[in-house]
């Protein structure tokens, strides 16, 4: 009798503690998610501020290349502005299409590969390509486990109960090998 | 990709189990010889422990100073904090700080505790020698031990191993300046029967120094492996730190503060002396594995 009423509360507390585990399982990949994000929005912003920057500099040696200038800053402008995750992952796109055609120009004029000031932003610029991807990466990993964590029993029931929801994956193109920066980074 | 990270994991889990093993064993065996019960183990455990514990918490200080390394700014290398930045950004820990260790021999390290305070050395000659996907490489590798906490893992075993070594040393000692020979008597009624344990336990003990080093360096060993993998996670991209190893091992030059304290902190073992080594017997004793099967591995993934 009485080792029935123990077990009975052995496995009440066993399926409490389970329950709290996967709880704060959810939170701790929810948040963790969160700063993902944040983290993407960041390394965009840091990329858009570089923009202007970069387009002065390639002016001052490529001052006929108006159209191509133009387009640069209309796509950085649009994807500044696009605020839903989709929206936003066209016009980065763009965006980097954009980019990568200036940076094709930019071989076309061997004084501005040598500049100082343009070698940094092009550093500056890879570099910040390389934080965009590992953003989404980590992101979307995090998404991916939180999604998978949310449809698996036991957790389903779980984040039913408290309406933990999937998250969408973000999904621009793949920078960080893409042959914007290599020629002159490649063994410099 | 990821059945080998989960295949060095319960590779590392059961090191660190063997090293328990190993002070349990070294523990029983005292106790057939001297009878006193757990008090030496427990006063080992204590020593071992508390000198672990004081190189956790102030390790990496006194590592970084004895490289003589000295941090770098990001205006100082551009692109190294960049690539640090981004993979700490990949791994979801804080930026780690960077260091310069005015070496030429390319090599690289992580220390620190956690990631809320690791550190992350390169020498002048990897900043030098190597491209922006070598570097990644390298430093996802570098990043990953700060990830698994691979200082932890270190400190436990230095301490298991260390508990045992100094506990085998201890009753070496006094048994050969004969300060219980008496007691031994004393304990058991029929030494006939004994004997034989008696030798098995003695052997044991004379060799635990050196089993003790050898499993500490299995672990290390393995946790390289383990870095290998997970640093390719971070980059998704293995050619990058198979590209970097090459160039490793193909470097002649010689890393003049290497020592036998640190070696096992770099990306790869340092040596003293210029051009190639190898040989069984160094195998065993290496604090790496060696660079052409890093690369294989890297290659099946």
């Amino acid at each position: 009798m009485d080792a029935v009423l123990w077990l009975a509360i052995g496995i009440v507390v066993l399926v409490v503690l389970v329950g709290i585990y996967l709880y704060n399982r959810f939170v701790t990949l929810r948040t963790r998610a969160e700063n993902g994000w944040s983290q993407i929005d960041v390394q965009l912003r840091r990329r858009y501020d570089l923009i202007p920057n970069l387009v002065e500099t390639v002016k001052g040696y490529a001052a006929h290349e108006r159209e191509l200038f133009q387009n640069v800053t209309e796509a950085r402008a649009r994807a500044a502005g696009a605020s839903a995750p989709d929206d936003r992952a066209r016009a980065e796109n763009g965006l980097t299409a954009g980019l990568r055609q200036l940076m094709a120009v930019v071989e076309a004029y061997p004084d501005l590969k040598a500049d100082r000031h343009f070698l940094e932003l092009q550093e500056e610029l890879a570099g910040t390509e390389g934080k965009i991807a590992y953003a989404r990466q980590f992101y979307n990993d995090t998404v991916a486990k939180l999604n998978t964590a949310i449809e698996t029993f036991p957790g389903n029931f779980i984040a039913r109960w408290f309406s933990f929801t999937q998250k969408e994956f973000f999904d621009i193109e793949d920078h960080i090998r893409a042959p914007i920066e290599v020629d002159i980074t490649r063994d410099a | 990709m990821f059945e080998q990270i989960a295949a060095n994991k319960r590779r590392t889990v059961l090191l660190i189990v063997g090293a328990f093993v190993f002070l349990g064993v070294i523990g029983f065996a005292i106790g057939q010889f001297w009878g006193g019960g757990p008090t030496g183990l427990i006063i080992a455990l204590v020593v071992a422990g508390g000198l672990s514990i004081g190189s956790y918490l102030y390790g990496d200080k006194l590592v970084l100073a004895s490289t003589r390394a000295r941090e770098l700014s990001p205006a100082d290398a551009p692109r190294l904090h960049n690539i640090v930045e981004g993979l700490a950004i990949a791994a979801g820990i804080p930026k780690p700080r960077v260091y310069l260790v005015p070496e030429m021999a390319p090599n690289a390290f992580a220390t620190g505790r956690d990631p809320e305070h690791a550190s992350i050395a390169v020498t002048q000659g990897l900043l030098e020698s190597m491209n922006r996907v070598e570097l990644e490489g390298v430093i996802g590798h570098e990043l990953a031990h700060v990830v698994d906490r691979d200082m932890l893992v270190g400190t436990v075993v230095a301490t298991v191993v260390g508990a045992g070594i100094l506990l085998a040393e201890f009753f070496m000692r006094s048994w050969w300046w004969g300060g219980f020979g008496g007691r031994r008597g004393d304990d058991r009624g029929g030494g006939g029967a004994a004997l034989p344990l008696f030798i098995v336990g003695f052997v044991l003990l004379a060799l635990a120094p050196i089993l003790g080093q050898l499993i500490k360096l299995a672990v290390s060993r393995n946790r390289e492996y383990l870095a290998d993998a997970q640093g390719v996670l971070l980059t998704r991209y293995p050619p990058g730190l198979i590209a970097a190893l090459r160039k490793l091992g193909a470097s002649p030059t010689a890393m003049h503060s290497a020592n036998n304290a640190t070696a096992h902190l770099w990306l790869n073992q340092p040596s003293r002396f210029e051009g190639e080594r190898t040989g069984r017997l160094e195998s065993l004793l290496a604090t790496h594995p060696p660079i052409a099967e890093r690369i294989q591995r890297l290659e099946e993934m």
